[in-house]
């Protein structure tokens, strides 16, 4: 029961603007007039995807977190055989997804991130047609239809041309859609991106009771708290690569003394940063910016010895900000960089 | 090969061609069939055309309306789902080889081109009046005909659909289109080209040439054409050629 995921060494990279497919790759495109064509190709090299291999468990619900253009389209881009890897393998279930493609179609189902339903067709009409590829017969389809339509709450608007939805609605009907053949596997990319705080908390009801019935689910999120609060198992991907991989909790308790003091001062003496090194409970300082990352296992208890210091190096706190353990934290202290960054 | 799946692709193109059946009519038969009644009856009528211009006119604009139907039919609802929409991506992701979805494009588009060619031949008939010496004494040669007019105008959309984006579609039809009709012995046989020797060769690339030739062979064989043999075999040639370019360019639209 449960079909699982493996990537073995994967690798793209692109030598041309990436056709728009989820869009987020988080790069424009880089091409001037159409002279020069191949020096131009070599000039665009952008590694989207390095090296990266991972496994998700049957019946897992995993997540894929990380910035803007840190590699998650491409990667389930590749795992929904719509992306070529230029190098490496993935796997659904048993499946190469490259070699063997209708038989991964035939297992998963995809919410792209960007809504890219059939406009000819009605609300009804995509979710019957979709379950019509998938072989379904035909009372088969239409009574899913109408239990995912009634699920989603589209039942106003089931028979309407889906041209005229709101975002909102039209992200409930791809999901429907990707689960209307009832995959084994649910790839859902930034699913509540631009969804309604109600509607983002359906669509939590509806991934978790989905994972309930033994079906892998995997998702891209750059929300912390959607992935703190959804997945069994994280990988934190950032430029193309996995920076830190487990269960959100042993992710955020790997973080150095837990809560994260940004701190920033008038100025930056010689001596500071050794200075907060030896304050107690302190595990980790980094210097920033007109400032310093200090890790340490308190939060507010610990500003006024470093307000001390401070003073006793000749300089004032001029800004302080206290983080609490989390995974925003973990992706700082993992790439020097905030995920909003 | 999932046959079930291929079914239901083009039962959804079936589905969609049917809800905008009139639309689709009005839109590529309406401007053929005025030109019909224009030169077929209203000349004729006054007598500045001969009455045997109709043979020479009715195998030609049934020929026509075909090709834009099909090709049509093809490329311009590939040239939208392709785009910023990615709306054809539901069908990619259904379990079916890539290429299966884009001959699915091409099945589609044929059988819009033969219904579209259903519908004008009496139409077009009825537009002309009295005078029309079409004769079905070929009925092979004419079903080779029609299939041989249907896939280049479905192959052909496939290609078109694949190669250009949407703001180049008007630009497309003037500049590629239009010359191509004109010149593509629809509403004259090829043989009256010859006082432009130059122009008389030059056309010879251009495959609506041996789709209007042909269907003149076929359905008016006493006016001049092209050997039969020869418009069979060049239009197969292209038709391959446009069908392979297409499946390559589909399979290079659709993978990243």
């Amino acid at each position: 029961m449960g079909i699982g995921i493996r990537i073995e060494q994967l690798r793209k990279v692109y030598d041309s603007p990436p056709p728009a497919f989820a869009g987020g790759f988080g790069f424009g495109s880089a091409r001037g007039g159409p002279k020069n064509k191949k020096k131009e190709k070599k000039k665009f090299d952008v590694v989207a995807v390095d090296n990266i291999s991972f496994e998700i468990r049957p019946g897992e619900l995993f997540g894929l977190l990380g910035p803007n253009g840190a590699g998650k389209s491409t990667t389930i881009g590749i795992l929904t055989t719509r992306i070529k890897p230029t190098a490496g393998r993935a796997f659904i279930g048993e499946f190469d997804v490259w070699q063997q493609q209708v038989a991964a179609k035939q297992l998963i189902g995809v919410v792209p991130q960007r809504p890219n339903l059939d406009f000819a067709l009605t609300a009804r009409e995509i979710l019957v047609f979709h379950g019509a590829y998938f072989r379904q017969g035909a009372s088969e389809r239409k009574k899913r239809a109408e239990e995912l339509i009634e699920r989603f709450k589209l039942t106003d608007r089931a028979d309407h041309m889906v041209r005229g939805f709101s975002g909102g609605m039209m992200q409930r009907l791809s999901i429907a859609r990707a689960m209307m053949h009832d995959p084994e596997v649910l790839f859902l990319d930034e699913p509540s991106a631009g969804l309604d705080p109600q509607t983002r908390l359906l669509l939590w009801d509806i991934v978790r009771d989905y994972n309930k019935l033994g079906k892998t689910i995997v998702l891209t999120t750059h929300y912390m708290d959607e992935a703190d609060a959804l997945c069994n198992r994280l990988a934190i991907i950032d430029h193309g690569k996995i920076i830190a991989s487990g269960p959100p909790a042993d992710l955020k308790s790997s973080i150095p003394g837990g809560y994260l003091l940004r701190v920033k001062f008038d100025s930056m003496p010689n001596g500071l940063i050794a200075a907060f090194e030896k304050l107690p409970g302190v595990t980790e300082v980094r210097a920033s910016d007109h400032g310093a990352d200090i890790y340490a296992d308190r939060g507010g208890s610990l500003i006024p010895a470093v307000v001390s210091a401070a003073q006793a190096a000749g300089t004032m706190l001029s800004d302080v900000n206290i983080q609490e353990p989390s995974l925003e934290t973990l992706f700082l202290h993992h790439t020097g960089r905030s995920l909003r960054d | 090969m999932n046959w079930k799946t291929f079914y239901a692709l083009l039962s959804r193109d079936g589905h969609v061609a049917r809800r905008n059946l009139v639309f689709t009519l009005v839109q590529n038969l309406l401007q053929p069939l005025l030109l019909t009644f224009v030169f077929g009856r209203i000349l004729t009528a006054g007598g500045m055309m001969q009455t045997g211009f109709k043979n020479i006119l009715l195998p030609g604009i049934i020929t026509i309306c075909m090709v834009m139907s099909g090709v049509w039919a093809v490329a311009m609802p590939l040239i939208s789902e392709f785009q910023f929409t990615k709306e054809i991506e539901d069908r990619l992701l259904a379990p079916i080889e890539i290429r299966w979805v884009a001959v699915e494009k091409v099945v589609a588009g044929m059988i819009q081109a033969l219904v579209a060619g259903l519908v004008v031949i009496p139409s077009a008939w009825l537009a002309m009046g009295s005078g029309v010496e079409i004769n079905l004494d070929q009925p092979l040669a004419f079903a080779a005909m029609c299939f041989l007019v249907a896939l280049f105008a479905g192959a052909g959309g496939l290609a078109l659909g694949c190669s250009i984006g949407q703001t180049q579609v008007g630009l497309m039809f003037s500049l590629v289109l239009a010359p191509m009709i004109m010149f593509g012995c629809a509403y004259y046989p090829w043989s009256f080209l010859k006082s432009f020797p130059g122009l008389q060769y030059a056309v010879l690339i251009n495959p609506l040439v041996y789709a209007n030739e042909g269907m003149r062979g076929a359905l008016s064989p006493k006016v001049p054409h092209i050997d039969m043999i020869i418009v069979i075999a060049a239009l197969a040639a292209i038709d391959v050629f446009l069908l392979v370019v297409g499946l390559q360019r589909f399979h290079k639209k659709a993978i990243g």
